[in-house]
C-alpha cells in the first residue's frame, strides 16, 4: 500500500462569476518538498491556497491531507491538523509585539487557558525566542509589530505560522512588498527555518528568480488549471512558461 | 509613584467611613457600579462595546431578591453567589447567540436583549413587581443578623475587597494566553482562526467575564439599595457604564473603578447644585475628557505619572 502525499487535491473547481478559479485541477505536494506556484495574476494561485487552508470551499472536488478528506472543515480545524498559512500582506496582532505575536500562536497551538498565568512567563516563550533568532528578528522581539520593515513583518507572519509546529505551510508571495535588496535574505532565512523544522512548504511567487533557487519543484497555474509541474530548470526554461508567464511579470 | 499613588488612593477610600462617613454608601454604589463597569471594560479590551450590559447588573440584582423572597434566612454569601450564578448563566445564554457578531450589530444585539429583559421586568407585574421593582431586605451574615449600619458598614469592605479583587483577576486573566486571545479580536480575527482558534469561543470567554463582572456589581448594588427595580436593566444604565468606561480611561481596569468614583462624586454633587442641568454638566465634563484626555482619568493619571503599566492593562 503506498503512503499518502502529504497534500492532494483532486479534480478541484471553484468559480466566481463568470471567472474560472479552479477548473478540474488536480496537484499533489510531497513531504520534505518546497513547492512554487506560479502563473499569471488571476490565474487562480491564491485561490488554490484559500481552499486548502478551508477558506473557501470548492464546487466539486476534494482536498486531501494525508488521505483524509479535509475539503469541508474550517480553516481552524485545517489549522488544527498541521496545515499553517502565511499571507501576501502579513496578518499580524498589531497592538503585540513580534514576541508576544508567537506567544499568542503558542498559546492557540498548546490551548493554554490558565487564567493566572503571565503570556510573557509561559514555559513556551525560550522556545519562541529562538524562533525569533531562527527568522533573524530576536532583536525585534519587543517592538510593536506595526513598527517593524515589511520584511521583517513577512518574517514573523511565517513565525507565527511555523510556532503551530505545522506539517505543511502555504504562503502566499513571501516575498512581496520586501525589498528588491532584502528578498534572497527574507528566503534565506525562510528556507533554513523551513528546513530546520522539517515542515514541508507551498509559496505562490511571482519573482522567478526566488523560483529558480528555493523551489523543489515547480506548478505552472494559468486560466484555472495547472498546465505544467516539474523541476525548476526544465519548467521556467519551457517556451510556454516563458511566453504566458515570464513574459507577462517582466 | 506609580504603584504609591493608588496605594493611597485605596487607603484613603478604606478610611471614608471613619473619616467621612456621609460618603460611605455612596462610595459603595460607585464600587459596586465601577465592578460593573469593569465588565465593559474587558469587551472593550477586544473593541467592542456593548450598549446593553445593564441586563447582567439586573439580572444578578432580581437573582438575589427572588432567592430573599423565596428564603428570608438565605445569607448573605449565598445571596452573592446567587446573584452572580444568575448574570453567568445569562451570560453564557446571551453571548452564545451575541458572540457571533461585531461592531454596531453587537452593540444593538445586547442593548435588544437588555430591553426584552427590562420589557420583561415591567410587564410582569405579579412576578416582578413591575416599575415598584422587588425589595432585597438585609440578609444574615455568617447565620447572624446584623443592623443596619453595620451591615452597611460590611457591605462598603466587600463592596471594596470585591472591586480590588476582581480588578487583580481582571487585569491576570488580560495578561493571561486566552486574555492575549481574546484581545486579537480587536486586531485580527482572520489570523486567529488560521492559529486553530474559534473566535467565537475566545469571545465567548471574555464575554462571559463581562456578564459575571456586571452580575458582581449589580447585585452589590440592589444589596446597597435595598431595592432593584426594572431601571436596574434600563439602556440608560448600560449607556452610563459605557461613559464610565471612557470617562476612566477606555479599556484600563483601574479606569472603570476610578471612573465610576469620580462620576457618582460628579453626578451627586451636580444634581445637589445645579438642579436640572446637572446631566449637561456630566456631557461637557465627558466632553472635555474626550477633547483633552482621550486615555481618560487613567491616561492624564500615566502622563503625569510616567511608568510600566501592568500587561493586562491599556494605556492608551
Amino acid at each position: 500500500m503506498t503512503t499518502p502525499h502529504l497534500l492532494e487535491a483532486r479534480n478541484l473547481e471553484i468559480r466566481f462569476g463568470g471567472v474560472v478559479a479552479a477548473n478540474d485541477v488536480s496537484l499533489h505536494v510531497n513531504r520534505g518538498q518546497n513547492m512554487a506556484i506560479i502563473g499569471p495574476n488571476g490565474a487562480g494561485k491564491t485561490t488554490f491556497l484559500n481552499i486548502c487552508t478551508g477558506w473557501l470551499k470548492p464546487t466539486r472536488g476534494q482536498v486531501l491531507l494525508e488521505g483524509r478528506d479535509i475539503t469541508r472543515l474550517s480553516p481552524r480545524d485545517i489549522a488544527r491538523r498541521g496545515v499553517a498559512r502565511a499571507f501576501q500582506i502579513p496578518q499580524l496582532f498589531t497592538e503585540h509585539t513580534a514576541l508576544e505575536n508567537l506567544l499568542i500562536a503558542v498559546a492557540a497551538r498548546d490551548r493554554l487557558s490558565n487564567p493566572l498565568r503571565d503570556l510573557h512567563r509561559i514555559p513556551e516563550r525560550a522556545e519562541m525566542m529562538h524562533m525569533l533568532e531562527m527568522v533573524n528578528c530576536a532583536d525585534v522581539a519587543h517592538r510593536q509589530v506595526d513598527e517593524l520593515s515589511e520584511g521583517q513583518r513577512k518574517l514573523i507572519d511565517i513565525a507565527i505560522a511555523l510556532a503551530l509546529k505545522p506539517r505543511l505551510l502555504l504562503m502566499d508571495e513571501p516575498t512581496s512588498g520586501v525589498a528588491s535588496s532584502e528578498k534572497f535574505a527574507v528566503m534565506d532565512i525562510l528556507v533554513r527555518a523551513l528546513h530546520e523544522a522539517q515542515v514541508t512548504s507551498v509559496f505562490v511567487e511571482h519573482d522567478m528568480a526566488i523560483v529558480e533557487r528555493y523551489a523543489d519543484e515547480v506548478a505552472v497555474w494559468a486560466a484555472g488549471d495547472v498546465r505544467l509541474r516539474g523541476a525548476p530548470a526544465e519548467v521556467l526554461a519551457h517556451p510556454d512558461v516563458i511566453r504566458d508567464v515570464i513574459g507577462e511579470v517582466v | 509613584m506609580t504603584r504609591l499613588l493608588p496605594a493611597l488612593l485605596v487607603l484613603a477610600i478604606a478610611a471614608v467611613p471613619w473619616l467621612m462617613p456621609n460618603l460611605q454608601v455612596l462610595l459603595t454604589l460607585a464600587l459596586a457600579k465601577g465592578i460593573a463597569v469593569m465588565g465593559v471594560t474587558v469587551l472593550l479590551r477586544a473593541g467592542q462595546v456593548s450598549f446593553g450590559h445593564a441586563l447582567f447588573f439586573a439580572v444578578s440584582a432580581y437573582a438575589a431578591a427572588f432567592l430573599i423572597a423565596a428564603w428570608p434566612g438565605a445569607d448573605l454569601i449565598l445571596v452573592l453567589v446567587a446573584g452572580v450564578a444568575g448574570a453567568l448563566v445569562a451570560g453564557l445564554l446571551v453571548g452564545l447567540f451575541v458572540v457571533r457578531y461585531r461592531g454596531i450589530f453587537f452593540s444593538m444585539l445586547n442593548l435588544a436583549f437588555s430591553m426584552i429583559f427590562w420589557s420583561f421586568l415591567e410587564k410582569f407585574y405579579h412576578l416582578t413587581g413591575g416599575a415598584d421593582g422587588k425589595r432585597i431586605r438585609r440578609p444574615p451574615v455568617l447565620g447572624a443578623d446584623i443592623g443596619r449600619s453595620d451591615f452597611e458598614l460590611l457591605l462598603f469592605y466587600i463592596t471594596l475587597g470585591l472591586a480590588l479583587a476582581l480588578a487583580w483577576f481582571t487585569l491576570r486573566w488580560l495578561g493571561s494566553p486566552r486574555g492575549h486571545l481574546f484581545r486579537t479580536i480587536k486586531t485580527n480575527e482572520t489570523r486567529l482562526q488560521y492559529l486553530g482558534m474559534s473566535p467565537r469561543h475566545v469571545m465567548l470567554s471574555g464575554y462571559v467575564l463581562s456578564a459575571v463582572l456586571c452580575g458582581v456589581g449589580g447585585v452589590l448594588m440592589g444589596l446597597s439599595q435595598g431595592v432593584v427595580t426594572p431601571d436596574f436593566a434600563w439602556w440608560v444604565r448600560s449607556g452610563e457604564m459605557v461613559f464610565i468606561a471612557v470617562l476612566g480611561g477606555a479599556g484600563s481596569v483601574a479606569g472603570a473603578l476610578l471612573g465610576a468614583i469620580v462620576y457618582e462624586m460628579v453626578r451627586i454633587y451636580a444634581s445637589a447644585f445645579a438642579g436640572d442641568i446637572w446631566q449637561m454638566l456630566l456631557g461637557g465634563f465627558l466632553l472635555i475628557i474626550i477633547l483633552f484626555a482621550p486615555g481618560g482619568l487613567v491616561g492624564m493619571f500615566h502622563r503625569f505619572f510616567p511608568g510600566r503599566a501592568q500587561d493586562g492593562e491599556d494605556r492608551t
